[in-house]
Formats: structure tokens, sequence, C-alpha cells
């Protein structure tokens, strides 16, 4: 570990591509490259107090989120490896190896001029400020531990809209932060939750004030550039009563022979009437464990919705959720998991009922490719004393080769008499008949997968923002050029 | 001047050999109607022309403009201008026709290209007039819940699109009534404008009625064993079959 200073030493950067001959930010290993960058702060490589300590120290922390730290590090020591019902591809997890905090300071910048080089590269070869340009209302763009850059447009941030990166939120807003930050989601829900409450860093803070529509969606891009790293964003969100927002997150890590750790916590609070929209387009390298704990809590009549594109990683477990606090609140769940040789996409929902007329919606679809593994795990819960609760719960599987795999776990407790629930689930295959009809009209077999698995998904992409859904066919189109050889 | 040669084409499904020696050349513009029995290698011949993974070429030739196709992909043969109008088309969930032939049309585009929407839609309009088809028929999924006779003009409508140099027809009627058969054939008629080769497999020569074949040719037993023009057809359907077969049986004996 180095010695804490302040430091805004300009590094010249060289490019190191893993990839041969790729364009920028156009081909199949659009996130597959890396440019060397110098950290100034290095938490180094293990998990200890002292690790934890680092971090607070290098962001200045206060006592209480210290004492809240290190109290979760030692939940997270305590709990065991939940491989009594997940994976034991867990097991191949190494704490010990994996590097916690990595950054070269903790100051975003307001302008992409300011951002130095060797990151920069990195975000304009991603097209992040291409977009952002084009439809977005503020970007926040995290490197390994901190946002290298956050911004939001004037007019958002004169409607009184808060959006910064939660390690700056944590110093300027500690009011409002520390009032919602760990409600949704306790240190303990689970033993990656607790780590990440150990050694959080960067993620979105966003306060929407009462009776505001934005009407651009947010952005945060998460990049990992380093090896044996493990990057823990914390992002809440607190959208106040009657407004609205959509928020958006894209994720993208080099591929390493080493794996590499993502295992976020992300808390909404949508208040009375608000609403929000959270949408994720990853697309992890396949040496990237991606162990996500996401929560909403929805007051009366509000609306939470979650659409959760997994593409990529070895390993990821994501069940997004609504807890549905206030009457008439509504939560839903649009979930899209890509499975390709070698991954495990153990993804799914969660929709716990508390309170009457609640009405909760979860679809689901998973595409297994060649030795690629989809798991589907759900969780609805209606107690005895609601009324007129509604859930509705759609998971469909598709398989392209005959050893792929697909297992689903829906668990639907429903106590009561006054409930209407309803689950259908479906498994259904590629065949080799329908690759040559479309073959047989000139696609190549990699076109034709693509587009069997992008008609698969449709009714549900056709429910996204168009730049959304442009951007998950090209990455269906790249993930299935891959997979065929 | 376009040409379509096959030469001697043996084809095997697993162990046992289906076609067993047919020759056949088609010319740019020329109908052939390919008739005979079932199970005689009619749709075998076809899909194996047109690289179906499940059937081997165990001996001859496929030469289009002289290239031969048989170490090509599916695709590939596609792409060099072969199609193959199913008997049974597959469905494809969630693709409408329109984003099927728009991306079946990319694909003949190069990497870098990018076909242009507008003109692509006017171009389909204008080929779904010319068939008599509804507007609406191409934002409905690829074959999923057709008739059997939209099934037939979902695969002709494709073949006007696509603009092949040769198609093969394979049991176009079948599954047809009387109405739809006109309909679908009408759509083939205009499609014959001189450029495309039809190879037209039928068992029926009623089709022969609405398509009329430059050729006719009938299979029996994996090969061509007689040729003629169009009232050959006239008089199988009223001989039938097994006058072909008689007659077979006599020569060999």
């Amino acid at each position: 570990m180095g010695q804490i200073t302040e430091s805004d030493t300009l590094t010249t950067a060289t490019v190191e591509e893993t990839a041969a001959g790729s364009v920028a930010g156009i081909d199949q290993t659009a996130g597959d490259f890396k440019y060397d960058v110098k950290y100034d702060f290095d938490a180094g490589s293990g998990l200890s107090e002292r690790t934890v300590r680092y971090i607070s120290d290098v962001k200045k922390e206060d006592q209480w989120i210290r004492d809240f730290r290190l109290n979760a590090l030692r939940t997270f020591l305590a709990k065991p490896l939940p491989t009594h019902w997940a994976t034991r591809d867990l097991e191949n997890l190494n704490f010990d190896k994996i590097r916690y905090y990595l950054s070269q300071g903790t100051k975003p910048k307001r302008t992409w001029d300011e951002v130095p080089a060797d990151i920069k590269m990195t975000f304009e070869r991603l097209g992040v400020p291409e977009q952002e340009r084009r439809f977005l209302a503020g970007v926040e763009a995290q490197f390994d531990s901190e946002a290298a850059y956050s911004n939001i447009k004037d007019a958002v941030s004169k409607q009184g809209v808060i959006f910064l990166n939660s390690s700056e939120a944590l110093r300027t807003h500690p009011e409002i932060f520390r009032r919602w930050f760990g409600k949704v989601i306790p240190t303990s829900d689970n033993k990656f939750s607790a780590l990440n409450s150990a050694v959080f860093s960067g993620g979105s803070f966003i306060y929407v004030p009462p009776g505001v529509k934005v009407l651009h969606p947010l952005q945060a891009y998460f990049r990992i550039n380093a090896e044996n790293f493990g990057q823990f964003e914390r992002t809440l969100i607190i959208v106040d009563e009657g407004s609205e927002l959509t928020y958006m997150e894209g994720c993208t890590a080099p591929k390493f022979s080493t794996s590499t750790l993502h295992s976020a916590v992300v808390e909404l609070v949508a208040l009375k009437g608000a609403k929000i929209q959270y949408i994720t387009v990853q697309n992890w390298a396949p040496n990237v464990y991606n162990l996500v704990t996401k929560r909403g809590l929805a007051h009366e009549e509000a609306e939470i919705k979650w659409i959760d594109c997994n593409i990529g990683s070895r390993l990821t477990m994501k069940y997004p959720g609504v807890v549905l606090k206030g009457r008439k609140s509504r939560g839903e769940v649009l979930s899209i998991a890509l499975a390709n040789d070698g991954q495990h996409q153990d993804t799914g929902a969660k929709m716990v009922h508390a309170a009457d007329e609640t009405t909760s919606s979860i679809v689901a679809k998973s595409i297994s490719v060649g030795q690629g593994r989809s798991t589907y795990r759900g969780l609805v819960h209606i107690p005895r004393h609601l009324k007129g609760c509604k859930n509705n719960t759609e998971c469909d599987a598709l398989l392209i080769n005959t050893n792929s795999r697909t297992d689903t776990y829906p668990a639907i407790t429903v106590r009561g008499q006054d409930h209407a629930v309803q689950h259908e689930a479906s498994v259904s295959k590629v065949s080799d008949e329908m690759i040559f009809y479309m073959q047989s009209r000139g696609l190549t077999e990699a076109q034709a997968m693509s587009l069997a698995v992008n008609g698969f998904v449709n009714d549900l992409v056709s429910q996204f923002p168009m730049e959304y859904s442009v951007e998950l066919k090209r990455l269906i189109d790249l993930e299935m050029e891959g997979s065929v050889g | 001047m376009s040409q379509l040669i096959i030469q001697d084409l043996k084809v095997s499904i697993g162990d046992k050999p289906v076609v067993k020696g047919l020759s056949l050349t088609v010319n740019q513009g020329e109908v052939h109607a390919i008739m005979g029995p079932n199970g005689t290698g009619k749709s075998t011949m076809a899909k194996a022309i047109a690289g179906h993974p499940d059937y081997t070429i165990t001996s001859g030739e496929v030469l289009l403009d002289g290239q031969s196709v048989l170490a090509m992909e599916p695709d590939e043969r596609a792409r060099a201008g072969l199609f193959l109008a199913f008997q049974y088309p597959s469905e494809v969930p969630g693709v409408t026709i329109a984003n099927f032939v728009r991306a079946a049309l990319q694909a003949r585009l190069g990497e870098n290209a990018d076909l242009d929407a507008t003109s692509y839609y006017k171009r389909l309009y204008e080929k779904m007039d010319l068939l008599k088809i509804d507007r609406k028929f191409t934002s409905r999924s690829v074959n999923e819940g057709f008739s059997g006779g939209e099934k037939k003009r979902c695969e002709i409508l494709q073949m006007a699109m696509l603009e092949p140099k040769f198609s093969l027809m394979d049991e176009t009627d079948s599954g047809l009534d009387i109405d739809a058969l006109r309909v679908v054939a009408d759509g083939v008629n205009k499609l014959r404008t001189g450029q495309l080769g039809i190879v037209l497999i039928t068992h029926y020569q009623r089709l022969l009625n609405y398509i009329v074949p430059d050729f006719v040719h009938v299979m029996y037993d994996g090969r061509i064993v007689r040729s003629g023009s169009k009232d050959l057809a006239v008089e199988l359907e009223a001989r039938g079959y097994a006058w072909v077969k008689k007659e077979l049986a006599a020569a060999s004996a």
C-alpha cells in the first residue's frame, strides 16, 4: 500500500491490445482491450481491516461509515459461501488474490477534457462521451474503483436533481445518503452484499426531488481495467413523490486469464407515486464473477421496473427485486440472459408483496449456447393478511445446442384467498431445420442463430428504450458470431 | 446466360442411396417440372443441391455458371444464386417476414455496407403488390401460425425479393386448396420474366395447368427416366405412374 497523498500526476499511456485487428468499439471484442494505467492509490491484494481502513483513509470518510465498513467486513468473514444452493464455482474465487481498491484519485472530472488521457481513451473507445451527447441527461464513468468522470446536464441539475458518484455524495449530501443507505439491502442480506458494504467504492447516487420528471436517462458506465481486480460500486437512487427517472448502466472489462470480481449493491427507493426504470446491459468478459444484489423499495402507488440484460461473465448471480411496501405499488422485472460456452447465468427476480393491491410481473428469457448454462431463480411472496395482490411470472428458455443446459427454480409462496397469480414456463430449441432454412436464404450460420435469438427476445426488447435495444441486438450478434466454430 | 448443370448426381441419407445418378441442365428462364411418385428422391435432390447437412452427395457434380457449388455452405450457395422454396418451411418465431428478408439481403452486402431501409421497403411493397399480398402480411413472424397457402406465398415473396438465378421449388402445391394453388401459381408466373430458371417438383399434374413448364421430367427410383414437353405431364396424369414403372420393368427385363 502506498502513501496516501493528493496526486494529479498525468501519466502517459501505452496501448495494449488484447485482441488483434479490432476497430474502435465495433466488433465482438468491443470491450476486450486495455490501456496501461498508473494508479496513485492501490490497496494491494487481499482483504483485511487494513484494506478497509485504507479505503476509508483515501476517501477521508466520517467515523460512522468507517464503523459501517468494518462491521460489514466481520459479517462477510462470518458468512459462508452460499454453495448449499448456488454453484460450487464460487469456491474458485480467491479473495486473497483480489485487489480491492485502485484509483487515480477520488474526484471525478466534470469535463472529458480534464479526464486523464489514459482513462479517457477507454471511454472514448467504448463510445460513452458520444452517447452522452446524443441522448443522455448525465453520465458517470467509473474506471476500476472511482468515477473518472461525472456530469449532469445543466437543465437537469436546475430541476434539483442530484447525480453524483456515491463516494462524493457521501461527503456532500450525508443527510440524504445516510437516511436511505443500507435500508433496502442490509449488509447481512448475503455474503456479497456484506463484501460490498465493507469495500464499496464508486457507483451512483441520485436524488430526484418531488414532482420532477427526468426526461432523458442518466447513465453510468462501469469499466474494469485491472487484472485480479474487484469492483464494488454502490448505487443509491431515491426518487421522491410523483417523480420519474430512467437510469441505465453498462459494464465491460478486458479478457484476462485470471478471474475478476464485480460485486455491486444497488438500492432504489421510489416514494409515493414515483417511477423508476433501471436498465442494465452488461457485457462482461468471460473471466468475471458478477455477483450483484439489486433491490428496490416501492412506496404507495410507486412503480419500479428492472430491465436486466446479462451477457458475458463467467458466473452471474443476480436477482433484481422489488419490495412492494406501499398500497397499489407495482414491480416489474424484464430479464434476458445469454449463457455462452463456459458461462453460467444464474439470474431471476424477487417480488415481495407487503401491501394490499400490489402488482408484480416477471418475464425472464434465457438463452443457452453450446455448453452455456442458464438458471432462473424466482421468488414471489404474497402473505396471508394481504388483499388483491397480483403476480404474473413467465420464464422462457431457448437452447441452441443439444449440450446446453437450463434450470428453472420458481419459488412462489401465496397465502390468502384474494390474490391472482399466474406462472408460465417454456423451453424451446433452435432446430437444425430452422438454421438450414435461414442459411438457405443466404444468412451465415452465425447470422441465422443470432436472428433466432433476437426473435426469441424480440417481444421483450421491443419494450426497451430504442438506444438500448439496438445495443442489445448488437451484443447478441457479436456473441453468436463467436459461438459458431 | 446462367446455367445450372446437375451431372450424374448421387445422394445418400445415412447409408441409403436415394438419388442414384441424376443429370439435368436448366438454362436461365426455363421451367423444368420434375414429377414422380412419393419417395423417389425428388425432395432429396432439391435439399442436397441446397446443401442440407443430412444429405450426403456421394458423387456427381452441381455446377452453377460453371462453378461447382458442392464445397459451399448452404448460405454461400444461396448467395451464389440458388433458392430452395421449401415444402415445409420452418417457423422463425419473433422474426417478422420484413426483418427476415431484410437480414437475408443484408447478408448479400459487404460487412460495411448497410441496406437502405427506404428503398428496401419500397421494393418489398412493390413485390407484395405484384404478388397481391396484403401489407400486413410482412409484419407477421415468419411462418408462425401460417396456413399452408400463407407459407407458400411467404416462400414466393422471399424468392421475389432475393432474385435467385435458379429456384428449386419443392412440392409448392402440397397442402393447397385450388384457390390457394391458383394464387401461388399466379405469383410464380409473374416471376417468370426470362431471368429466373425454375425446377418445379410436384407429383400432381394439376400444378402444371397453372405453371406451364417448358420441360417435364419423370423421376423414378432416384433417376430421371423420361423427359419431354408439357404433354408428358398430361400423359402421365392420364396413365398414372404405374405406366412408367411397367415400362421400366420391361426395359430392364
